[in-house]
């Protein structure tokens, strides 16, 4: 059943949004990633326009976290708490990148500069969540205890909080930091920062990664519901119509999704999450370093990023 | 001396002599939601008060979307990695154009005609002021053209009208289904020899109508509020599907 789009302008299968969107959504309810930096490139390679995908894919994204997110407070695995800390550090950040977006854009390139982003911090993320994870399966094959959380800088901080539901009491600047620098990332990438903000919180700031995907799932929220305003407001690039389409699939996607992450074993999801970030930032510079079949691009004049 | 005179005149206005008589199976394209394009059929006469000429007659039917300029880049190898090297803003494009003709475009339509009507593809595309560090403006506008023949956008069909009793035409145009709202310039060019000796021109109206036309408007007119109810859809399908799968589970 093909839909024209109003606003992106194209007729596309209506099943084949609604796949996807399912797709999507079931790895945003396991891994607590808005699912953008899958989606998005889905979306070019189906002909919607770049501005339109990432403005669109904003808003699918509030509906497949906010749907998450009630399947994981029902199972308390969201320490709102946390996720309040990261929020305010994320919105700082968030403006800050918006600046330094608007900067890079005056000189140019910028397309390029996010490609490269994506390239450096997916590969590095994913690569030391692989090994981590690995050696965790075989510590756990052995038999061998798990070892206790180090007492690093990160609990030599002044500003302790106590987070009840992720059982840490440390200072409340780290996870500022991590929210801030999320933010920027997450302003320049045009993503929900999801796959940054998971490892950052079970290696930076040593939370359980249960209460990972709840509380990465709550800060997306408000992150997406921002952009997708912004974009609403100034370039009028989100479609609502394919947004609707995607978040139908997303959603039921995101309940599914999370009741497996529940049963899975959180070893084996952080390998999975791993392999996804991997594939992603290897397909991303396969695009850079090799030879494009057509070298000229068009754009539309004035058009966004 | 009167038949002298209406012969003198048909012969100094030869546009006059012939004119097209236009049909299209519809002037008005509605893009609604199930939209998967549309398919035009371009059909007439043409009307001459003086016996048929010797020299054949041919037919152009050239559709033309609505212009925009568009920008663009070209990639080139940099510290092993493919980036932006050039770009440059061709002027005017039409987001769709069909020519149709009755043979061969290089011999239906002489080269001066086709500059002085813009009819070829390459002479619709208007390219102005590339800037002076960019070698080769040529090729940008040629990309232009082969990725937008690619996608279907752009299409020259030689052969495609057919030409009855040197009176009756038709051809059929296929518009695709990723059409953009606006005018569709539609032009009729009679030629002979190359040379133009009548033409006709008429619009398409290509609108989007219902829900679609309605949330166009809210996205540039209150663009606030399409934003927030965007996000309330959005919130709103998110509980839903929660709260039907918690009563699925209990039930």
């Amino acid at each position: 059943m093909q839909i024209y789009l109003p606003i992106a302008e194209v007729s596309v299968n209506a099943f084949l949004l609604l796949g996807l969107g399912g797709l999507v959504g079931v790895l945003s309810g396991m891994f607590g990633v808005g699912g953008g930096f899958l989606m998005t490139p889905l979306l070019f390679f189906i002909g919607i326009p770049p501005a339109v995908a990432v403005a669109t894919e904003a808003n699918q994204i509030v509906a497949s976290s906010f749907s998450g997110v009630l399947a994981h407070l029902k199972r308390r695995t969201v320490d709102l708490k946390m996720g309040t800390v990261l929020l305010i550090g994320g919105l700082i950040g968030a403006a800050l990148g918006v600046l330094v977006f608007n900067y890079l854009k005056s000189l140019g390139q910028v397309d390029l500069l996010v490609k490269l982003c994506y390239v450096v911090f997916l590969g590095i993320i994913g690569a030391m969540m692989f090994v981590e994870s690995l050696r965790a399966i075989r510590n756990t094959r052995r038999g061998a205890p798990p070892k206790r959380k180090k007492h690093g800088w990160v609990h030599k901080l002044p500003f302790k909080m106590r987070f009840r539901t992720s059982g840490l009491y440390i200072s409340a600047i780290p996870p500022l930091i991590v929210g801030v620098c999320v933010g920027i990332l997450a302003a320049i990438m045009g993503v929900g920062g999801g796959f940054i903000m998971v490892p950052a919180m079970i290696y930076i700031l040593g939370m359980p990664t249960k209460v990972v995907v709840g509380t990465s799932l709550f800060q997306i929220i408000f992150v997406t519901g921002f952009t997708t305003m912004l974009h609403a407001t100034t370039n009028y690039t989100v479609d609502i119509v394919l947004a609707v389409l995607l978040l139908i699939g997303g959603v039921i996607g995101a309940q599914i999704g999370a009741r497996i992450g529940v049963k899975m074993p959180a070893e084996q999801l952080r390998i999975l999450l791993a392999i996804m970030v991997l594939a992603v930032s290897g397909k991303l510079a396969l695009d850079l370093l090799i030879m494009p079949s057509e070298l000229f691009s068009l754009g539309g004049a004035g058009g966004g990023h | 001396m009167l038949r002298l005179a209406i012969l003198l005149a048909c012969m100094a206005l030869p546009a006059a002599a012939e004119e097209v008589v236009l049909g299209l199976s519809k002037d008005k394209v509605a893009i609604t939601t199930n939209f998967d394009g549309s398919e035009i059929l371009v059909f007439g006469a043409i009307k001459r008060e003086a016996p048929i000429s010797e020299t054949p007659l041919d037919v152009v039917v050239a559709i033309s979307g609505p212009s925009e300029p568009i920008i663009v880049r070209r990639k080139e190898r940099r510290f092993g990695i493919w980036v932006n090297v050039e770009s440059v803003e061709v002027d005017a494009a039409p987001s769709y154009y069909t020519v149709a003709t009755t043979g061969p475009l290089s011999e239906v339509l002489s080269n001066v005609e086709d500059l002085r009507h813009r009819v070829s593809i390459p002479r619709a595309i208007r390219s102005v002021g590339a800037p002076s560090t960019v070698a080769d403006a040529q090729s940008f506008t040629d990309a232009v053209i082969r990725i937008r023949k690619e996608s279907g956008a752009y299409s020259v069909q030689e052969g495609a009208v057919n030409l009855d009793e040197q009176t009756l035409f038709r051809t059929s145009i296929a518009l695709p289904a990723n059409l953009t709202a606006g005018d569709y310039l539609t032009r009729i060019l009679l030629t002979r020899e190359g040379r133009v000796v009548s033409d006709f021109e008429t619009v398409i109206d290509v609108r989007k109508v219902g829900l679609e036309r309605w949330l166009y408007t809210m996205s540039r007119q209150q663009p606030f509020w399409y934003g927030i109810m965007s996000l309330a859809i959005a919130i709103a399908a998110g509980w839903g599907a929660s709260a039907a799968f918690q009563f699925l589970r209990r039930g």
